[in-house]
């Protein structure tokens, strides 16, 4: 299946721009933001801070509009300028896996039921999504944190939760943002091989953004932002290394 | 997995104490609901109890128990003599205020047309009906007088015989029953100078009043007790009671009897409406006000815990929003905590209820009709009070999640 589709676009955005307020206050946080992830593709967004980089994630995580441009995914239209071509909640549902830079849990849900929630919201038995659950815990390596309450986990731990709830419903767009920031190197590598490996076998299209320059080896593309403009870097251009 | 009870789960104190406030206030509102039905349930128990088709009373009164009411003795016969009518009963009511150990005790006393009423039909808990024809009583327990007991009233000494339970007049006083004889020796006890005043006040008549200047044989029973006296007696009853024969045309009997000019007729239903308008509106006008307050109370209780349980968790319900959970499950989310507590608060004033209710002064009568309609209104109020979150819930923006 991943050979397949590998070399589809997976995520494409097209001259997108974002301008926060108006008038004396009005901040342009992205501008003409191009990029092309395909099937089975991790890249990596780097950049320093204030550069627009979360701008342009939560923007394709279609829960930013952006002010205008476009996003497409698969191969679908979905935001024109700041109109909503689908509906978001059940595109987000289906179709996006998120992790973010601060804890992102449920706080009166225990680390399983946050996981299990993703699942049963599309629609997947709750005897199934608890199975799955423990399971992606358990490649995370948290399966004995499962039934604790998130505020007795600590943020690594919150962190590798909130990645099993990401790839819980196995999505086509992944976007994490620094999710590796509150791991230490080797937990760090470990969750980039899962980002890798949901990539190659879903034919996922994964955007992660990054300070870590000794991870940059894994991705199959990097792409620097620089005042609300994205560049990518030259020498990492190429075909997907895995597929 | 449901939502809302995991979020009770971990909010677990604040929703059993909000649970706890509701369903005592909610056990409030069902106890004066009860209120008002045991008011409605002692006014008529006793016109129910009595079960006559029609009683007649004084010409433009409202009957025995609205007010004072007096018909002479010879009525009962008169009344007999109507198509229609299967028996006619005396009826004598009136309430007394005595001294007993020393605390005052109020007492409504109805008379029993012995020998053909014994009492028979009074709901009895130890002792028997009336056995004889004076000095005999049958007393209810919320008199708290005992089986054997003796009490003194007017001249006579009475033997408590019997005891009922439920039976309370209109105004919530313990009644007694004797027979109409000794109800009316009860009523009409004087002290003896004014009975020696009131003899020769009627000397005075009889020597003016044609009827013992034409009959001098009359004016020697005038030493007799007022309620014996045949041609100038003091209107001694305060109602006939009649049952009608079966078949009998109830219309035409009523009015045939209020044709005559010293009478009014009410059926049951209508001396129960009077009961009813006169002494039971405005308390049920009363406790009705104090219901919808206190409902009113509950539900902004219900909306206040229910908004600051949403507030607590905007960040989740953000998240939940951002990883693509519909509206419909945020709404879910809500409005069943609130029917939840709703609910359980209900349930708890009902056990509660059960518990407590018999040991207020007056009765409390839980109706089916009442506890479906208090059922309904907490559904109601269980939906409004959510709005004030729900509308919180779906205004916040998944990205807000980001923010901060
Ligand atoms: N909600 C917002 N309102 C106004 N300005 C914002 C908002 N979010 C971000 N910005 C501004 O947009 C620019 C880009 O921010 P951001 O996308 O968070 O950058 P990065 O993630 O690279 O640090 C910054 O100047 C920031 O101050
Ligand atoms: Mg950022």
């Amino acid at each position: 299946m991943a050979v397949e589709m590998a070399g589809e676009p997976a995520i494409e955005t097209r001259d997108l721009t974002k301008v926060y307020g108006s008038g004396n206050t009005e901040v342009v946080a992205m501008r003409d933001a191009n990029v092309l992830v395909r099937k089975g593709e991790v890249v990596a967004l780097l950049g320093p801070s204030g550069s627009g980089k979360s701008t342009f994630l939560t923007a394709v995580g279609l829960i930013n509009p952006p002010t205008s441009g476009q996003i497409l995914i698969g191969d679908q239209l979905v935001m024109d300028g700041p109109q909503a071509q689908v509906n978001l909640r059940t595109f987000r549902r289906t179709q996006i896996g998120y992790v973010f830079q601060k804890s992102n849990l449920i706080t009166f849900l225990n680390a399983r039921e946050n996981v299990q929630i993703a699942m049963e919201l599309d629609g997947m038995p709750s005897r199934d999504a608890r199975h799955r659950a423990l399971e992606l815990l358990g490649e995370l390596g948290v399966a004995d944190r499962a039934e604790h309450g998130v505020s007795m986990l600590s943020g690594g731990q919150q962190q590798r939760v909130a990645v099993a709830r990401a790839l819980a419903n196995s999505p086509s767009v992944l976007l994490a943002d620094e999710p590796t920031a509150a791991l230490d190197s080797r937990l760090g590598r470990q969750v980039m091989e899962l980002f890798r490996r949901v990539a190659r076998d879903h034919g996922a299209g994964v955007i992660v953004v990054t300070h870590d320059q000794r991870t940059l080896d894994v991705f199959d593309a990097v792409y620097e932002m620089e005042d609300g403009r994205i560049h990518a870097q030259p020498a990492d251009i190429g075909p997907p290394k895995n597929s | 997995m449901n939502l809302a009870i995991k979020d009770i789960r971990a909010n677990l104190g604040r929703f059993t104490l909000t649970t706890l406030g509701i369903g005592m206030l909610l056990m409030i509102v069902m106890g004066m609901a009860g209120i008002y039905r045991g008011l409605v349930e002692d006014a008529t128990l006793l016109v129910e109890r009595i079960g006559a088709d029609l009683w007649v009373v004084q010409k433009d009164t409202r009957g025995p128990f609205a007010e004072v009411s007096r018909v002479p003795r010879n009525l009962v016969h008169r009344v007999t003599t109507v198509p229609g009518v299967a028996t006619a009963r005396e009826f004598v009511f009136h309430t007394i205020q005595r001294q007993h150990l020393g605390k005052p005790l109020r007492i409504s006393l109805l008379g029993l047309s012995w020998p053909q009423d014994k009492g028979e039909w009074l709901p009895l808990i130890a002792g028997r009906p009336i056995g004889q024809s004076r000095f005999e009583l049958v007393a209810d327990k919320s008199l708290g007088l005992t089986l054997g007991e003796e009490l003194k009233l007017g001249k006579d000494t009475y033997t408590v015989v019997g005891i009922t339970t439920g039976m309370l007049s209109t105004g919530g006083d313990g009644m007694a029953f004797t027979t109409v004889w000794d109800a009316q020796v009860i009523q009409f006890d004087a002290p003896s100078e004014a009975i020696r005043l009131e003899r020769a006040a009627r000397d005075q008549r009889g020597q003016t009043s044609e009827v013992f200047l034409r009959e001098p044989a009359l004016s020697e029973r005038m030493g007799l007790p007022a309620t014996e006296l045949a041609a100038v007696p003091v209107p001694a009853l305060s109602a006939v009671v009649v049952r009608l024969l079966p078949h009998a045309d109830s219309r035409q009997v009523e009015e045939l009897i209020a044709s005559w000019g010293d009478t009014s007729v009410f059926t049951r239903e209508g001396q129960n409406d009077l009961l009813l308008q006169g002494m039971v509106d405005k308390a049920r006008r009363q406790l009705g006000m104090f219901r919808a307050l206190l409902t009113l109370i509950a539900a902004i209780i219900m909306a206040l815990i229910i908004y600051t349980l949403t507030l607590d968790k905007l960040y989740s319900i953000a998240l939940l929003k951002l990883i693509g959970a519909p509206n419909r499950v945020i709404l879910g989310l809500i409005l069943q905590q609130a029917l939840l507590l709703g609910g359980l608060g209900y349930l708890l004033a009902y056990t509660l209820g059960l518990r407590l209710f018999p040991y207020f002064p007056r009765r409390v009568v839980l109706a089916n009709e009442d506890l479906i309609q208090l059922a309904i209104v907490v559904v109601v109020i269980s939906v409004v009070s959510s709005l004030l979150g729900i509308v919180k819930a779906l205004r916040v923006q998944p990205n807000s999640v980001l923010m901060g």
